[in-house]
């Protein structure tokens, strides 16, 4: 039993660890920002997740006592990873990209980084529909 | 409202004005102990009352969860589709060549209209297979997506809307 935990342990540290180097390497690899951003926003999730799990595992077999600590070490990185990765893209959009040439256009109003919303279209989305 | 009338005590209503911000702070409360005791449940549901009266004004609408059953299935099926994103994004950083990567902008028009199930529904494409979502149009009607190798985007779009979209709202209207 403490021999499979065991090697349930290595198992998941072993690949969480490939997924943050392959996270890493797409960071090098990727040619453009834009690509770059999807290796951090989700080989690294498994990653981390993945070393979370053993942290688990381990504390909860050997030291005798359950931990959840990580839980909420996962549930931060789910909720920080998306709005990082939203900003990182925003600033990139306002640097690099034409609102025009370079994205598709947002129907009949621009997209909210190029164009501040107006007053009633924001009242008008904020309504929830009864 | 549906939860209003779920509520046995009108009183209630007035003490603890997010019953799920509540239960949300007690449960991090006790996971940041990292121990269970009486004393420990007892703070933390001091605290799960206290900071909800005092933040109160900055959350005039709650978020209308109307299946609990529905949101627990899309919770598990996304944690599912991240660890295939995982698997997929680590091949295509290995593997594919990058001058063979089909990537390119979507736009996703928008069914949701709640400012909660729309940033669940972003949260969710970012944290899924080749897809991050970058920007909310002025108007809160589409979303700007960014595909990491997307030969089809037509055909992405439509996936995202009736595999993420479509469930969430049922979840939330």
């Amino acid at each position: 039993m403490t021999l499979f935990v065991e090697i349930l342990v290595s198992v998941l540290i072993v690949v969480s660890a490939l997924f943050l180097l392959v996270g890493s390497w797409g960071m090098i690899r990727m040619p453009d920002l834009m690509t770059r951003l999807h290796a951090p926003t989700k080989a690294t999730t498994l990653g981390v997740g993945g070393a979370l799990l053993a942290s688990i595992t381990y504390f909860s077999v050997f030291e005798g006592q359950f931990t959840a600590h990580e839980l909420l070490i996962s549930m931060f990185l789910f909720l920080t990873a998306p709005i990082t990765a939203q900003f990182l893209a925003k600033a990139h959009m306002h640097r690099n990209l034409d609102p025009v040439r370079d994205v598709p256009r947002a129907g009949e109003h621009g997209w909210s980084t190029y164009e501040a919303p107006a007053p009633s279209e924001v009242a008008d989305a904020g309504d929830r529909h009864h | 409202m549906k939860e209003e009338a779920r509520k046995p005590l009108g009183r209630g209503q007035r003490w603890i004005p997010h019953p799920l911000l509540t239960l949300l702070l007690i449960g991090i409360w006790i996971l940041l102990q990292n121990s269970f005791s009486v004393a420990h449940l007892l703070l933390g549901i001091a605290l799960g009352i206290i900071f909800p009266l005092m933040t109160a004004s900055f959350w005039p609408d709650r978020p209308n969860v109307h299946n609990y059953g529905k949101a627990l299935a899309y919770f598990v099926m996304v944690v599912g589709d991240i660890v295939v994103a995982n698997i997929e994004v680590a091949r295509l950083i290995l593997f594919a060549k990058v001058a063979d990567l089909h990537t390119c902008w979507v736009r996703v028009p928008l069914e949701l209209t709640s400012p909660e199930a729309i940033t669940l529904f972003a949260g969710t494409i970012t944290m899924t297979p080749g897809t991050v979502s970058c920007d909310l149009s002025a108007d809160g009607r589409s979303l700007l997506v960014h595909c990491l190798n997307e030969p089809d985007p037509e055909a992405a779009v439509q996936r995202m809307k009736s595999r993420y979209e479509a469930r969430l709202m049922e979840i939330f209207t």
